[in-house]
């Protein structure tokens, strides 16, 4: 072997072993939590600690599931969540295609508004809503949350849908435009097939991004908490595994959605901070 | 052509109607709680937050916690993006694997450390297995404010560090590869072109993930109240508290412009600092 061949091996080698210790430096701490969460309350208190599953059950996590409130938070979370994706993409994906289809006056104030949001910690700004909330009626209800949530996640999918439509060619609309399609028949025909991959992974973000905060969450609700900000109010009082079992249930969606929008996280970043 | 000219307000309208109403005005109401007092104006809220035993404490743990976290985010950020670059087999799983975090809250990344760290955790018990330690250790007690801090430290790191990879690999894959041939073919080391081609025309996403990170990393409160509850005060955390504990909207309002006045210094001076000049805007 040629001293080249044996220095790009070793490189290999190298490239791969520093991988290697990137991946378990974000997998074990999981992999420590789903232990901590089947492992009940002897596994807690057991020490040391076996770092191998055997003494982890389906048990535990049942028991959790079981206690009051827990069920119902999960559900509002979701449902919360739900509806922030559906609010941000309504109001959020308009004013994409508008920023990125037509030069109109305001378009640049407009765009400085979306971009302030993210200077701003947003959802410390829900303490006063809480007073506007409760007159409204909107207190402690998930549509009230989920507006906050929205808040956060608006600015995202507008920009993020901008640089969507800005990627789809003019020139497919105005052939439709040619073909006898009104302006809105060609968008849906057209445009909308393209964009909706992305416009979903969008949304999905939003989902995430309401599932876990948890400021906003939990000064505006009292009975009907979402997940996460159910877990902060009942952390002091609740024992450990209580608390590692609902870590767990928090990260397991997460998961599964980042895989569904892996692919189209980059492309939208890399164009949404332009 | 009036069609054209007043679609675009229909569509933009939802929209400025609702971050008017969920931002600026909340915004206006935040300022206007903070600085009065029974209807009057005066600086009573902020008095009163200037004289609480936490407020230095939580100013200078958060100020230390974003100074020590972000240049290590953005160091392991860096190499963890450009060691996916080189891949080309197994690429999509390792990067699946890398931006898992991007998904956990901060509430949930607290517990996840806390499993390790707590004084029967992982931790202790490998501590145990290479015979340093002989019984349950407390890392996070009030008692140990630097393993304390530590344990904040690293369970910041694992989870944020996520959203900087994800800014950076898309600011990558736009530069053009021929510049790094170039240099290549001109005998540059691979050191000198990560430090010469990539980092600057890397700079206006390292800007953009700064300002994101700052921003998010001033805001830190969850991960912290579950790794310790209100030992390790923290400006956001503060806020709650006087929310939720002391019912206290006034001060938890100041501690909310305080937050917003560093937030906003902080992007612009990241503004100013990191400036792209025009003439390297592709």
């Amino acid at each position: 072997m040629s001293e080249a061949t044996v220095s790009l091996r070793l490189r290999r080698v190298m490239l791969w072993s520093g991988i290697a210790v990137l991946c378990t430096w974000v997998l074990v701490p999981i992999y420590l939590i789903a232990l901590g969460a089947f492992g009940g309350r002897s596994g807690v208190f057991r020490w040391p600690k076996n770092l191998l599953p055997w003494d982890s059950g389906l048990a535990a996590m049942q028991t959790f599931l079981a206690v009051e409130g827990v069920w119902a938070a999960a559900f509002n979370g979701a449902f919360v969540a739900c509806l922030t994706m559906l609010f941000s993409l309504l109001l959020g994906a308009p004013a994409g295609y508008a920023l990125a289809r037509y030069r109109f006056a305001g378009q640049d104030a407009f765009r400085m508004l979306v971009i302030l949001t993210r200077a701003f910690p947003l959802a410390i700004l829900a303490l006063p809503l809480t007073v506007t909330f409760i007159r409204t009626g909107l207190y402690d209800t998930p549509v009230g949350v989920a507006l906050v949530h929205t808040a956060l996640a608006l600015p995202f999918t507008a920009l993020v849908s901008s640089s969507l439509f800005m990627g789809i060619p003019r020139e497919l609309e105005e052939a439709a435009w040619v073909f006898g399609c009104t302006g809105f028949q060609a968008f849906r025909r057209i445009v909308l097939p393209l964009a909706l991959p992305g416009l979903a992974a969008a949304a999905i973000f939003a989902f995430v991004i309401s599932w876990n905060e948890v400021f906003a969450a939990s000064v505006l609700t009292v009975r009907n908490k979402t997940l996460t900000a159910y877990l902060l109010t009942v952390l002091a009082e609740s024992p450990l595994h209580f608390r590692f079992a609902g870590g767990f249930l928090l990260i397991l969606p997460s998961i599964i959605f980042i895989f569904a929008v892996r692919k189209y996280l980059f492309a939208m970043w890399g164009i949404a901070n332009r | 052509m009036t069609r054209s000219r007043v679609l675009p307000y229909l569509l933009i309208g939802p929209a400025t109607v609702f971050l008017v109403l969920l931002f600026v005005v909340p915004l206006v109401q935040t300022i206007a709680l903070a600085f009065t007092d029974n209807g009057e104006a005066s600086l009573t809220n902020f008095r009163k937050m200037v004289g609480d035993l936490n407020f230095g404490l939580s100013i200078s743990n958060t100020f230390l916690l974003v100074l020590a976290v972000i240049p290590l985010q953005l160091c392991l950020a860096l190499t963890m993006a450009m060691m996916v670059q080189k891949l080309d087999k197994g690429r999509d799983l390792v990067l699946w694997i890398m931006i898992i975090p991007l998904g956990i809250s901060d509430l949930a990344a607290g517990l996840v450390w806390l499993t390790i760290l707590q004084d029967r955790g992982y931790f202790n018990t490998v501590l145990n297995m290479l015979g340093l330690i002989d019984g349950p250790v407390n890392w996070l007690s009030y008692e140990s404010p630097v393993s304390l801090f530590v344990g904040v430290m690293l369970a910041e790191i694992w989870r944020a560090t996520a959203i900087v990879v994800v800014i950076l690999i898309s600011g990558l894959q736009l530069i053009p590869k021929e510049y790094s041939e170039a240099a290549e073919v001109f005998g540059a080391s691979s050191w000198t072109r990560f430090r010469k081609i990539t980092l600057p025309l890397l700079k206006p996403s390292i800007q953009s993930a700064l300002i994101l990170r700052t921003v998010l990393a001033f805001e830190v409160f969850a991960v912290v109240y579950a790794l310790s509850g209100r030992n390790f005060p923290v400006l956001v955390g503060e806020a709650y508290a006087w929310q939720h504990v002391n019912q206290n909207n006034g001060v938890a309002a100041a501690y909310a412009i305080l937050v917003m006045v560093i937030s906003l210094a902080a992007t612009l001076v990241y503004i100013r600092t990191l400036r792209t000049p025009p003439e390297m805007q592709s």
